[in-house]
């Protein structure tokens, strides 16, 4: 590991970028379980429905507010919380992504990435 | 119905959908939101949010393994985000605009043309010459493994593909699906890549691209947390497993079966939007 700079290749950041995947997505799932078992807990009486669109509460349509009611241990908050890692997962292999081509010195394509990064970023911002 | 056996239901059907679309290669989202508006009469804005959910964690966990292979090409897959993030923004705005009869009709019309898709044999093609110029500067030709050696490739009309990603997007942010098929086409016929590398690249776009409108979605109140549960855990435990007895024997069959209840679910949906009843 003398020489970091020139370990890093197309072939090592997909090792990187798939491991970063998998991780992403079984820490949602586990984060999803656990919610929906407290909110079965919470609510065993509840009844499905879904027939008309009533856009989410407050509370589940921002980042800042799923957070703080995922601390809180709220069943609807935890969950979200968890589809929110799911969401944040390929942001994070873009993200990545940016310091991987930097690190090939591959100007272009720090570019190109940093554009795609941008644009999933715009429609986060605003929101928070 | 008490959510309990709702949660149930809905996770066994979100399950078989993944496995039906892993199988045949279509995807499982795409027959998940017509099932949840047809036969469970959920809001299909709901059922669009809860089916996003389930595109980006099976791109994700089937990528996860598909790019340490090798198959997948980082860099023709990042280039063509550019188009797909920007249509998929482009797309989730229009759903807004859009009333929800129009997109069951749309969303029918999108299924019709995957199951002549599932039905249809795809053949992948594969040059390695005359490459275009700008896949030379952007350094997107490539090599795949394959029995123990390397297979060149060079990759043909970046511009046309890239157009048509845009619209892949697009679709994909309007009804909250992959579009796996409409990428597949753009790699196939436009860039001229060898299928395991359009299809591998594909799947690898589509949670990037499923990001981008997820945002968007989850702010307007789409994404309930208690439905996407179910559908999006049901779906990737469904597809993990059909990726793993792929059998190419009894494929054929199935995806002229599976191609009929995509297509009847495609009429059940253009109906349903003409009638009013979406």
């Amino acid at each position: 590991m003398a020489n970091h700079r020139a370990a890093w290749t197309d072939e090592r950041a997909e090792q990187v970028i798939g491991e970063l995947l998998r991780v992403g997505v079984i820490l949602s799932v586990v984060v999803i379980l656990i919610g929906a078992v407290f909110y079965f807990l919470h609510h065993p009486a509840a009844r499905a429905n879904y027939r008309t669109f009533h856009s989410e509460p407050d509370d589940l349509r921002s980042i800042a507010r799923i957070a703080a009611g995922a601390v809180k241990l709220r069943p609807r908050e935890f969950i979200q919380f968890g589809l929110l890692l799911l969401l944040f997962t390929p942001v994070a292999r873009v993200a990545f992504s940016v310091f991987a081509f930097a690190a090939e010195r591959d100007r272009t394509y720090v570019i190109v990435t940093l554009i795609v990064l941008g644009i999933l970023i715009s429609s986060i911002v605003g929101h928070i | 119905m008490p959510i309990t056996e709702f949660s149930g239901l809905i996770f066994l059907i979100s399950g078989l959908a993944g496995f039906l679309g892993a199988l045949t290669g279509l995807g499982g989202g795409v027959v998940v939101t017509p099932v949840l508006t047809l036969l469970f009469g959920v809001d299909i804005r709901y059922a669009i949010g809860a089916t996003l959910v389930s595109v980006i964690a099976t791109s994700s966990g089937a990528a996860a393994a598909y790019v340490r292979e090798g198959f997948s090409n980082i860099r023709i897959g990042m280039f063509l985000e550019i188009a797909t993030t920007a249509g998929a923004l482009f797309g989730a705005w229009l759903n807004s605009r859009v009333p929800t009869s129009a997109l069951a009709i749309i969303f029918g019309l999108v299924l019709l043309y995957s199951s002549y898709l599932t039905v249809r044999a795809r053949h992948g093609t594969h040059t390695t010459q005359n490459a275009d110029p700008l896949a030379v500067r952007l350094r997107m030709n490539s090599s795949y493994p394959s029995a123990g050696r390397r297979i060149e490739y060079v990759v043909q009309r970046v511009k046309a593909g890239f157009s048509l990603m845009f619209a892949a997007g697009t679709i994909s942010g309007l009804l909250g699906i992959g579009s796996g098929a409409l990428k597949v086409i753009a790699m196939d016929r436009a860039m001229h890549l060898p299928f395991k590398v359009s299809t591998t690249t594909s799947n690898f776009m589509i949670g990037v691209t499923a990001a981008a409108s997820a945002g968007l979605y989850l702010f307007r109140g789409y994404i309930d947390p208690v439905l996407a549960m179910p559908v999006m855990t049901g779906v990737l435990a469904g597809s993990l497993l059909g990726a793993r007895i792929l059998v190419e024997a009894k494929i054929k069959a199935l995806r002229l079966i599976f191609g009929l209840v995509v297509a009847f679910l495609a009429i059940e949906m253009i109906y349903g939007g003409m009638s009013g009843r979406i």
